[in-house]
């Protein structure tokens, strides 16, 4: 495999050739705000969180391969307003009611509208009608809480295995459908994975919840994507 | 110079967000000396006696009467703090915006939930002296401008005072990332 020279904030960095910018920012302790991307899961860059300015452009930087002398700059005034607005916008879009949700404190949407301190979504929420599936007996799918990421249906089988989650109607209707007879064997480890896989609380392992306290959590004393800066600042 | 004027009042929220302003402990006593409090739960003045500087809302609008104390505050006083999840989203009171008509909201308050015992008169309140139930739950910048939002359920109570001393001294607000929570 033939490796490249690439520029990450004025710094050169070797990267092997189809590796993505998140991956090679990601190893060498850059942080690129993600949503949709998980380490190990096909990319698919449909959240737009992790927009970059590559070579003078705004583009995804999960799903942009690098390339031998690509300039990436990961983040500038302009950049951190296109994700604070995504995510106000996915707050406003979706029934987010931090409060009670068990995943308050290790969600990584609350995470990010931490890191980029968002007091207010400045667009109006739209409250839409959505149900909880709760038919499963090991997890529960609330689609209040869904960003429609489709980590859960690229990491939860499919190739070649069946496809346990999928995408169900179209358009603003779309909605994460679960098979309930391929999952009705579900183990606590498979349960465990598939929550673990959410990004937010949509998908909850039953008999599970608040089981860390406030002060505790994941997100609750710093911010998402410290753990990839204290590598940075290491190396 | 006369002591800043602040006043407060609970819309639809369950007063967390006061208890968590108490919750400064023994700051309160600088927070007197500080600032002077108007119409308040705190104090229990009911009505605006003098123009205010700083209003703190606690809550959304789910019923006339929020709306008409909602609109009353930004009328009297020169900046609005939203504090809570309730004021700023909506909060668990929109939790039926989604899901529930007003008529199903009743009927389970006062018909069919369980811990409904003496109703055999099947009433639903209905007196031109209670305030009329909202077709939704509003957050309060949906209804009048909001200077600035403090989220949190409660908002942490060094969260609330950081950002009261700002105000009224007119320093920076500091919000440390340990204090802004929207849990």
């Amino acid at each position: 495999m033939s490796m490249v020279i690439i520029t990450i904030n004025g710094k050169e960095f070797s990267a092997k050739t189809g590796e993505m910018v998140v991956d090679v920012a990601r190893k060498n302790g850059i942080y690129i705000p993600t949503l949709c991307n998980m380490e190990g899961v096909i990319p698919q860059g449909s959240c737009r969180i992790c927009t970059c300015l590559i070579d003078g452009r705004t583009m995804a930087a999960c799903t942009t391969p690098v390339s031998h002398r690509m300039n990436v700059e990961t983040n500038n005034a302009e950049l951190e307003k296109i994700r604070t607005t995504i995510v106000e916008l996915l707050f406003a879009e979706g029934n987010h009611y931090c409060p009670t949700c068990e995943r308050s404190g290790n969600c990584d949407l609350q995470a990010l509208a931490y890191r980029f301190n968002v007091l207010v979504s400045q667009f109006k929420q739209i409250f839409p009608t959505r149900n909880v599936d709760a038919k499963n007996p090991k997890i529960l799918i609330d689609h209040n809480r869904c960003i429609q990421c489709k980590r859960c249906i690229r990491r939860m089988g499919g190739s070649g295995k069946p496809a346990w989650f999928s995408f169900k109607d179209r358009g603003h209707k779309v909605k994460v459908n679960i098979d309930h007879e391929l999952t009705a064997d579900f183990t606590d480890e498979m349960a465990q994975k598939a929550m673990d896989t959410c990004p937010v609380g949509a998908i909850l392992k039953k008999e599970k919840g608040f089981d860390v306290p406030i002060g505790r959590r994941k997100y609750d004393t710093e911010p998402i994507g410290t753990e990839i800066e204290k590598e940075g600042a290491k190396l | 110079m006369s002591k800043p004027v602040v006043a407060t009042t609970s819309l639809a929220g369950c007063f967390g967000c006061h208890m968590s302003l108490l919750d400064i402990d023994e700051r309160i006593l600088d927070l007197i000396e500080l600032v002077e409090f108007n119409k308040s739960p705190i104090d229990d003045i009911k009505t605006f006696t003098k123009e205010c500087d700083i209003g703190i809302i606690e809550g959304g609008c789910c019923n006339s009467e929020n709306v008409h104390v909602l609109k009353e505050f930004r009328k009297h006083c020169k900046t609005l703090v939203v504090i809570g999840e309730c004021g700023r989203t909506g909060g668990l009171p929109a939790m039926r915006n989604n899901n529930a008509s007003i008529t199903e909201c009743l009927e389970e308050a006062y018909l069919n939930c369980v811990s409904v015992q003496a109703n055999d008169e099947k009433i639903i309140p209905n007196d031109d002296e209670l305030p009329m139930i909202l077709d939704r739950v509003y957050p309060c910048n949906e209804v009048v401008k909001i200077d600035y939002f403090l989220p949190g359920c409660a908002p942490r109570a060094d969260l609330i005072w950081n950002a009261l001393v700002a105000l009224v001294t007119g320093d920076e607000m500091n919000l440390p990332y340990e204090v802004v929570k929207y849990d």
